[in-house]
This record gives C-alpha cells, structure tokens and sequence, in this order.
C-alpha cells in the first residue's frame, strides 16, 4: 500500500464535476483525486454516478461544470482516443479489443513494427511475448485473442494501455466475470503497475476485492459523493452503509409494520423449490403469497436479477422445481411464464422493456395482445380506452397516446411497462429496479402504486437497490450475496441496518 | 488445429476431393492443359473475387461487381476498338475511373451511414446503364497490343497453355495476400470487421479504410474487367450479369465470414478454383445438365454457413462454459 | 386489475387528470408528409411523361382492352407490387429476402410443367389449372419456409440465408424446365398474365387484390402491430410474451407466396417460362421500391401502399423514360440517380452535411 500518497503530488485531480442528462443530474459536484501508484476504487450501486465519472475522464461524454486537472494541467478529452493520447487508458468489462485477431496483432494494431515496407510479424510476436512476460503472463501471442479466458484478455488489454505510456489506467469492473485465481492474477499486474507510479481508478462491486487491493476508496450514491477513505479507516458495515443506505443510526428508525389483513392472505401463488441455473445462481426456495410484496436485496451481482430472470422464464433452471398455486408447472419461455399470470419489468428498460418507436398505445396493449393471439386484434377504440384509462391511471405525461415511447421520460417509460403489464390483469409482478433513473415526483408514485397492487391481491417480486425503499414497502425481505440466497428478513426485522448486516455477514 | 483455420481447410479439402473425383473420371484433370484452362477460364472472375475477399473481411459487401466488369469491357473496346486510343492509356483511364467510383461508395457508407447493400445496389445499377449508355452492341476490339498479349504464353510440355490472364490472376493473389497480412491498412480491415467499435478505440482510422477497401474492390474488378478485354478482345454491355453473386458465393465457400473479421485471400482462390473444377467437369461430362452447378454451388453455400454457425455457436457455448466456471466464488 | 378501477390511481392528484385529460386520438403525422412527398415526386415523374410525350395520359380501349402509358405503368407494376408487399412485411422485422427473383423463376417453372402436363392429357386433377395455381403457391411458401428457418430459428444473416436460394433457385428452376423454356397454350392459366376483365389487365387487379388482402392482414389483426414491435426490439418483444421467430418465419413465407403469384403472372404473360430471366433483378427493385416509400432498413414500422407507390414511382420512371426521346439505354442511369437522391434524402448524416455550411453562418 503506498502509504506516501499524500505527500506527492495528485496525479489526476478532479473538482466540482457535473453533469446532466436531459430527465436526470448524473454527477453534481463530485471531487476525485489520483496519486500515482494509488489504487483508487469508486464504489456505488448503478446509477450511482461511477461509469458518468469515468465517461466524463475518458471523453465519452462532456462534462457540464467543473475541472479536470492532469498533472496540475487541465484537459479537456474529446475522445476516447484523445483521453488515451493524453495518457489516460481505460480497460472495460468487455474487452474493446479484436476478438479475431491474435494477441500480438491486438497490442499492435495501428503501430506495428515496419521492415522493408512490411509489416514484421515477428517482431510483432517477438515484442508482444516480452511485454506480456513483464507481466508474468507467458502465452502464444499468435493464437486469437478470443481463444484465450477474459482475465487474460484484460490483462492484454491492461499490456497496451500501458505500453501506450499511460499514467493513468481506469479499469471498468474487470473482475465481474473472474474466478478466485485469475483475479489473484490480475491483481498482481495491478500491483506491478503500482510499483511503475501509474495511477488505476478500479471500480468493481465486490467488496472482499475492495478491501484487498484498495488504497483509497470514493463512494457514490445517486450522482452524488458520499464518501472518500483511505482503506485502514473504513469497516465493511461502514462501506455498506454508505453505497446503499442512510446513516445507519438514522435508518434505524423502524418501519411501522402495517397490518396486511386488506390484501395479504397466506395461500402461496408462487413456490420454488432448488431452483438453481449453474453459474448464475445457487439453488434457493422461494415462496411468493398473493398480495405480498418480497423484496430481493444484495449488491450487484448478487444474483437478484438472475433470480428474476430464471422465474420469469429467460433463462432456464437447471435444477428444481417451480409450482403456482400448488400445481408444478414448467416455466420455459416468457410466454409460459406470462400465461401463469407473470409479468416482469426489466431492469434495463431501453433494451429489454419498451418498444421505441412504437406509440404509448401499442406499447401498453403488447403483451395483452400477444396473450390474446394474431387475430384476435383489440379494437382501436378498445386500445385507445385501455391507454386512456392507464395515461390517467399512472399518471403517465405524454401530449397523447401516440407518441413514440422512447421519447418520454425515464420514469414516464417504466410507467408505460407498468401500465403493458396491468392490462393485461396479471396475478404476480416482478419489477428490476422499478424505480432506477426516475425523478423524485416519478418515484414516489411508483412506490405507490405497487402499494396499491399489492393491497389488490397482486403477488409481487421487487429488487431495488434502494434499501430505504425495500424497508418502504417489503413484507419479507430475501438477502442475496455472491450469487447466492443468504436468508429471509420479515415483519419487524425489517430495517437498513438489518438488512445490510445480513448482506456484510461472513 | 486452431478453429480460424478450420473454414479454410474444409475450403482445401473439398476443393481436394473433388479434383480427385474430377481426376478419377476425366484424367485430363491431370495435364497442365486442364490446370491452365482453369487459371485462364476463372481469372477474370476470381480477381473480383479478391477484392471482394477484403470488402467482406471489412464486414461489407459489393454488388456492384458484374456491371462494372461489363463497364470496364465497353469503355476498352469504345476505347479501344472505335476511338483508337492507346490501350495501357485506355487502362490507366478506366482504373482511375473504377477506384474513384469505388471510393466514392465507399464515402456515402461511410459518411452517410447508407447501407453498403443499398450504396452497391445503385452502383450496380449506374456501371450498368453506364455500360449501356456507351454503347448497346458488342464491340470487337481489333489492336496490335491485344494481339501480343494473346501470343503471351508459356506453353507446357504436354501443350497446356499458361496465359496473360493465368499470370495476372495468380500475380493479384500474391498481391492480395501480401496487402492482407503483411500491411496496416490490411490488418485495419481485419480489425474493422472483427469489432468496429473497438478498432475506432484502437485508432484504427474507420473512414479511410472503409473508403480505401471499396476502392481496392472497384480497382480489382476493373482489372477483371480488362482481363476479360484482353481474352475476349471484346466488350459487351450485358455480360457478366449476376456475376457478384458466383463472386460472393466463392469468398463465403473460401471460408471468409460474412460478418467480417475472418477471411484469407488464398481461400478465396481456393473456392474459385473449386466453383471452376466443377464448371470444367460439368462441361467435359456433357451428360449432367449445366443448372447443377448453381445447385452445387448454393448447397456449398449453405453448408459453409450451417458450418461457420455451427463452429462460432460452440466457441459461443465454450466461452460460456468458462464462464460459468470462473463465476465468482461466495467468499 | 379491473379495468372499471381506474380511479383507484387519480386520486393522488387531481391536477394530473386535467393535464393528461383532454387527450386527442391523432394518427402520427410522420408518415402523413412521408407520403406526400413521394406522391409529389410520383406526380413530377408523370408530369415530366406528360410534358415530354402530349398523349402520355389518354387511355383508349382497344379489343376491350384499356391501352395508354398509365395502364402499361400498372401492369408491369404488378408483379413488383406482389414482391415488395412480402419484402416490406420481411424488411420491417430487420429481414431482407434477396431469394424473391429466383423463387419466381422456381415457380413459373413449376407451375408451367405442371400445366403443359394437363395440355398434354394428363387428367389427374393436379393438373387442373386451379390446382395448379394452389401448388405454385405453396411451393413459394416452402422456398418462403426454408428461408424464415435459417433466419428465424438458425439466427443467419437475412442477406445470407436468403442467397442461398438466389443462387441456386435459378439451378432448381432449370432443373424443374430440364433446362428449357417451356412454353404452353392453356389460356386459363394463362388468363392470370394476360386476362383482361372489364378492360383492366388482369395482374393489375391482382396486385390490387393482393395489396389490399395484406393490409387488411397485417392492420385489421394484431399481426402488423407485432411485426412492428419485432421489427424495433425483438428481445423486448419476446419479454412481452410475443412469438418473435414464429413472426419472423411467417413474414418470409408471406413473401414466398407473393413470390409465386408474381412469378405466375410473369409466366402467363408471355405463356412460358424461362429459368433464367424469369425475375432476374426483380428483388433488387422490390427493395428499391420498400426503401422509396419509406420503410427502413433496419426494420420497425412499415408501410404496405407507400411500397406500391414506390413501385410506381420507378415503374413511372421506366415507363416516361421509354416514351420520351431519350435512348432507352438511360434507363439505368436515370434510375441509379433517383435512388441516389431519394436515399441520401432520407440519410440524416447527409442532411447534416449539406446544413452544416447554413448553420454555422447562422
């Protein structure tokens, strides 16, 4: 640990940065400071600002305030490109080099070593081994990159980053899809890099990882920073703390347990027994009640989405047993799924929820009708009320229902998917993050609503990474880590400081 | 046996056997004279389908191929055969023409984000009507200089003839390898097409390439073109149609993917050699009716796809695998 | 939910309900002045007709049949009509189909061979000409089926897998004639290419019939909307429970079977059919015309009559450009330019381009 970091001089220095995006701020006012030979780690659940920050460094976005300072010398990257000609090299989750091409031609491209008017192949392989091996990876540089396991193509992505002469290396979440071993390995590139004075900005969401190779740590919490430690003050619980809650002795302040003899009732609508998918989640029983909201907590990566997606149908269990109200079904597809009475708001809405250029009419009336069939088409006058009736219902703002959904608002959109699945009457709910990405006023309503669907009778499955908001509306609480279900919280366990306990437990 | 070569093997391979078939029937197969037929009869077509090779490598496509090569053959024998201008000038004109129409495709895909498809599809369109404009009847092209490049040939022992065009087809090979592997702007098309998002993060200067490799295709087609000239000593405005189609056909049997990133040149020559065995043997046989080779040459087709599809989707499932066992441990 | 339980969510704030309110049901105005432009520019080419040939527009009737430039725009506007109402449908859910011209070829084989057999005496009643319109159709929805697997259930390229059949659909259809160009006599059959009812070409009204059957396919079912939602986002589709690959594998034999009536009329219009020509070039120009009217290549929404009207506009052009006192070898030239123009029109990059110069003096 380089502990003279105070005395030199920052490498990269960062104030008052800010930036805005059209329905949210992404960053307000954030500090950040590099020392060469530092590992600098950002921390935050999505959303949090991390990846805007990095965007803004590397010139993928422009920033609206403040400075960033390089050496003391404020620049102003353009570009990727630019941001690495400066000397500032980013490494992403998904490696940004060729796949087909081999591992020296990559460390290479657009600089190989010239002979006789050629390019020279072996000089290329020659160097390429050398560089690796400083590195302590001794590969067959000829071989494509795309043969070769991530952690070996981030460290060769890491190679010519730094060959590049960088000063400073930003690695994006490089150990999401690492084992215990291979981010031994990285992590001793990271160290050797350290003892060269580059300073690494590491952002990664698993907090053992943190504890193991931070110098420094900044916190992130809805675009703002929350927090900034040198390791040795900082405890996990702390940490926690910080990403996903209030002061822990505000959050304390219990929920009032509100009777639930409106809605709830006892009989299970869902039940999972063992359901597991290798690699994705560990087995776990999960049982669901009608008029129940259960809410998944974790950090990233924990396997709450999985668990999402495994029950509605996206990806399919490889061990265990799924039934609805008692009877053992087969939840194979989306559309199985949706004829149980599923419906599911994804956590990626862009990609995975609306339609873009279709209307906020035929968005809300989709899954209706793919229920309904090709021919048994919805009257326009039938689909007009429908979307009348939900814009109203939702208080969704649009000019009208025929606007092309991609051009409302964030929490306009998740609204609109709401609405798509209320139409269509369904019996259990599962919202990703409903409420990522969504204004204040947006989200507020949101809450309510799936307050109001549950004192319906509605079967509900909430993952957010909002801990105030799960301790808000949750009867029951599932804590996941690593992938794996660590327990239940229910009635008056429910609280920030349990739940994040429970997530920091060894 | 690494996966990347895999293609280009079974492209061997089948080339290969069905020589041999070609050989165990007719052993005329065996004699430089059905070996220089081959060179000469496939040239024209098989050095389009070396600019082609790179096209794809880049992950695009160009359609434009037959109609300039039917082009190029009016504006020579126009040229040539009526106006009496001198051929290597006549040449010197008509390549220029062919790389700046090339590039100027290659400027509206790029710049304006068109559809190579759609780009090529005008091209195809405006080199045809163009060859149209020029002239409607076939033109005899009656000049020294084409007669001395048709006395131009190594004669075997066994009186197979090694000609200009066999020369010319086997020099562009060499040509189109050597760009391919052994300079930037070659290994610039491969990375384009492997991943264009990340070679513009590596600095691979997009624009340029993109406008370079169409360039590259209309040069080389307009080569064929005149190679076509030189042995037909001839242009007519309706040859070569559908063309782009054979020449497309070979560079995804020559195992180049059609999403760009993976291909050889020499499986390129491989597959035209292969596409020519069979034209040759139907020809000889007399008895199999000439369609099949368009059957023949769409079940090669399908089954160099299924066989590409088939090997990415196990590296995707491989890939997959090891992820899954390099899933984070719970610590 | 209930649906009559709407209030049960405005109660919160009854400021919303006024501004959301006074909703009106308006149909999007994008493709109104799409539509108009391209009907401009289809009034400018027959204008242009009109100018260059005084009698461009007169239509007599000659042996009861209607005859003028206008009626020989429709009529050999007809089998493109066919093709490009089966490539919009493909093209909207981000397909291509580039087979169309050689199952054309394929069917006008097929169905000529079947015919000439019935001349011949065969009496089974396959041979009848009826029946054999019924085959020829469901053999370009098999050619149409072969397609929409690779596509839709073996993930290929849509470029690719529909040249596969492009190349070797003209060997299938030689293979079908022997490699001949079999011709035949049977005027019912032939009364699909070459009919005239109540003065009008009969293909004119097929293409007419067809058109209007597929609109009301797609827009009187729920099958355009989902074509549509596959076309923009199919992973988002399928999460709504929507049946994306059985979509995508029904547009291309939708297109297949538009195909074989093309390929039909095409064959009972000069009552044979030749492997080779039958539809040569025909899917270049279908697209072509998709692209006029509208419909993006990378799929969404489609738009069935703005394709026809595409049709008409190069249709117009051809035929203006064979009246006019221009040598009838422009045509492609001619043809090239318009769709450079209409293409770089529609490319937002090129309209930035040539605004960028008035922008910064402004």
């Amino acid at each position: 640990m380089n502990t003279s970091g105070q005395e030199t001089k920052p490498l990269l220095e960062v104030k008052g940065l800010s930036k805005v995006f059209p329905s949210t701020v992404a960053l307000s006012e954030v500090d950040f400071t590099l020392y060469p030979g530092d590992v600098h780690v950002l921390v935050g659940e999505n959303g949090a600002g991390k990846s805007t920050l990095i965007k803004l460094i590397t010139g993928v976005h422009h920033k609206d305030g403040g400075v960033i300072l390089l050496e003391g010398k404020p620049i102003e990257p353009r570009s990727p490109r630019h941001a690495q000609e400066l000397g500032i090299s980013t490494v992403y989750q998904e490696v940004n080099l060729i796949p087909t091409m081999s591992v020296a031609e990559n460390i290479f491209l657009g600089r190989q070593p010239m002979r006789f008017g050629m390019i020279n192949m072996r000089a290329i392989n020659q160097q390429a081994k050398q560089l690796l091996r400083g590195f302590g990876l001794d590969i067959d540089v000829t071989r494509n990159l795309s043969s070769y396991s991530v952690a070996i193509q981030q460290i060769i992505a890491i190679v010519r980053g730094v060959d590049l002469s960088a000063k400073v290396l930003i690695l994006d979440e490089p150990t999401s899809s690492l084992d215990r071993h291979e981010v031994e390995r990285l992590f001793s590139v990271i160290r050797s890099l350290k003892q060269r004075g580059i300073g690494i900005i590491l952002i990664t969401h698993f907090l053992d990882q943190v504890f193991e190779i931070a110098d420094r740590i900044t916190v992130l919490r809805n675009g703002h920073k929350v927090g900034e430690h040198r390791l040795a003050e900082l405890t996990k619980v702390q940490l926690i703390t910080e990403m996903l809650g209030k002061e822990l002795t505000a959050a304390l302040d219990n929920k009032q347990v509100t009777a639930r003899e409106d809605g709830a009732s006892t009989k299970p609508f869902l039940e999972v027994r063992g359901f597991a998918r290798h690699g994705m989640i560990e087995p776990f029983n999960l049982v669901i009640r009608q008029g129940e909201i259960v809410g998944l907590a974790g950090l990233l990566g924990s396997g709450r989405t999985e668990i999402a997606h495994l029950i509605f149908g996206i990806d399919q269990n490889d061990q265990g047993e799924a039934f609805v109200k008692g009877e053992q079904v087969n939840l194979s597809s989306p559309r199985k799924a949706i004829q149980y009475g599923f419906g599911l708001c994804p956590e990626d809405r862009k990609v995975e929820g609306i339609i873009g250029e279709l209307s906020v009419r035929e968005n809300i009336i989709l899954a209706l009708q793919a229920r309904m069939g090709w021919f048994n088409y919805l009257s326009r006058q039938k689909q007009d009320e429908l979307a009348t009736q939900m814009i109203e219902a939702l208080h969704i703002v649009t000019p009208d229902a025929e606007k092309p959904v991609k051009e409302l608002s964030g929490g306009n959109q998740q609204k609109v998917i709401l609405a798509r699945w209320l139409v269509s009457n369904p019996e259990f709910l599962i919202l990703d993050e409903p409420t990522r990405g969504i204004d204040v006023g947006a989200h507020a309503e949101i809450i309510q609503i799936i307050k109001r669907l549950a004192q319906e009778g509605k079967a509900m499955m909430i993952i957010s990474s909002e801990l105030a908001e799960i301790v808000d509306y949750s009867d029951r609480v599932v804590v996941l880590r690593d992938r794996k279900k660590l327990g239940e919280l229910e009635g008056n366990e429910i609280n920030e400081s349990t739940i994040m306990q429970a997530i920091a437990a060894n | 046996m690494r996966s990347r070569y895999i293609p280009l093997l079974m492209t061997f391979v089948v080339f290969v056997a069905l020589y041999l078939i070609a050989y165990s029937r007719f052993s005329s197969f065996g004699s430089m004279r059905v070996v220089g037929n081959l060179l000469r009869d496939n040239a024209y077509w098989g050095i389009a389908a070396i600019g082609m090779t790179f096209v794809i490598i880049s992950g695009g496509i160009d359609l434009s191929v037959g109609s300039v090569i039917a082009f190029t053959g009016v504006f020579c024998a126009l040229m040539i055969g009526r106006n009496g201008w001198d051929p290597l000038a006549t040449f010197a004109v008509i390549l220029t023409i062919g790389t700046l129409f090339g590039a100027t495709m290659g400027f509206f895909i790029h710049y304006f984000k068109i559809p190579a498809f759609i780009v090529t599809l005008s091209g195809l369109f405006l080199a045809r009507g163009m060859a149209y404009v020029l002239s409607t009847d076939s033109i005899r092209i009656d000049h020294p200089f084409y007669k001395q490049i048709s006395d131009l040939v190594y004669v075997f022992p066994d009186r197979g003839r090694f000609t200009f065009a066999a020369g010319m087809f086997l020099l562009i090979l060499i040509v189109g390898i050597f760009l391919a592997h052994f300079t930037r702007f070659g290994r610039n098309v491969y990375a384009l097409g492997g991943n264009s998002d990340a070679a513009l993060l590596l600095g691979v200067p997009v624009g340029r390439t993109t406008i370079l490799v169409y360039a590259l295709s209309s040069f080389l087609t307009v080569l064929a073109g005149i190679v076509l000239s030189l042995s037909k000593q001839s242009g007519d405005s309706t040859i070569a149609v559908g063309l782009e189609l054979d020449v497309i056909a070979a560079v995804v049997i020559g195992g180049t993917l059609l999403t760009g990133g993976v291909g050889y040149v020499i499986g390129t020559f491989i597959a035209v050699m292969t596409l020519g065995t069979i034209q040759t043997y139907l020809t000889l046989d007399g008895s199999l009716t000439p369609w099949w080779i368009k059957i023949v040459i769409g079940i090669l087709l399908f089954s160099f796809v299924a066989l590409q599809k088939l090997l990415s989707s196990r590296k995707r499932v491989q890939s997959a695998k090891e992820q899954l066992a390099t899933a984070p441990l719970p610590s | 939910m209930e649906l009559e339980s709407k209030d049960a969510y405005s109660g919160q704030d009854a400021g919303q309900k006024s501004r959301n309110g006074g909703f009106r049901i308006t149909r999007p105005k994008g493709g109104d002045s799409r539509a108009l432009w391209t009907l401009v520019a289809l009034l400018v080419i027959l204008l242009s007709g009109r100018l260059i040939s005084p009698n461009f527009f007169e239509i007599r009737m000659v042996n009861d049949r209607l005859v003028g430039s206008l009626i020989n725009i429709l009529d050999s506007s007809a089998p493109y009509v066919l093709l490009a109402v089966g490539m919009t449908l493909v093209i909207a859910v981000k397909g291509i189909d580039l087979s169309v011209g050689a199952v054309m070829a394929i069917c006008a084989a097929a169905a000529v061979v079947l015919i000439r057999n019935y001349e011949n005496g065969a009496t089974a009643f396959y041979f009848q000409p009826g029946f054999v319109i019924l085959i020829t159709i469901v053999i370009g929805a098999v050619c149409g089926l072969f397609n929409g697997v690779l596509v839709a259930f073996l993930d290929l390229q849509p470029i690719i897998a529909t040249l596969i059949l492009m190349v070797a659909g003209r060997g299938v259809a030689q293979l079908i004639t022997g490699g001949q160009s079999p011709t035949f006599t049977n005027d019912a059959f032939a009364f699909i290419g070459r009919g005239v009812v109540f003065g009008i070409p009969f293909p004119i009204l097929i293409a007419v019939a067809v058109l209007i059957a597929a609109i009301i396919l797609v827009r009187r079912t729920a099958l355009g909307l989902l074509i549509e939602s596959v076309g923009v986002n199919d992973r988002a589709s399928y999460y709504a429970g929507i049946q994306a690959r059985m979509i995508k594998l029904s547009v291309y034999m939708l297109s297949g079977m538009c195909a074989a009536i093309a390929g039909m009329i095409v064959a009972g219009e000069v009552k044979s059919a030749d492997p080779h020509k039958a539809g040569l070039f025909f899917e270049l120009d279908a697209i072509l015309a998709v692209v006029i009217g509208g419909t993006a290549l990378t799929g969404g929404r489609f738009y069935l009559a703005m394709s026809a009207l595409g049709v008409l506009i190069i249709q117009s052009l051809l035929v203006g450009l064979y009246v006019s006192s221009l040598h009838p070898t422009t045509n492609l030239v001619v043809k090239a330019f318009v769709v450079l123009a209409v293409l770089l029109i529609q490319s937002p990059e090129f309209r930035r381009f040539i605004t960028k110069p008035f922008r910064r003096t402004s």
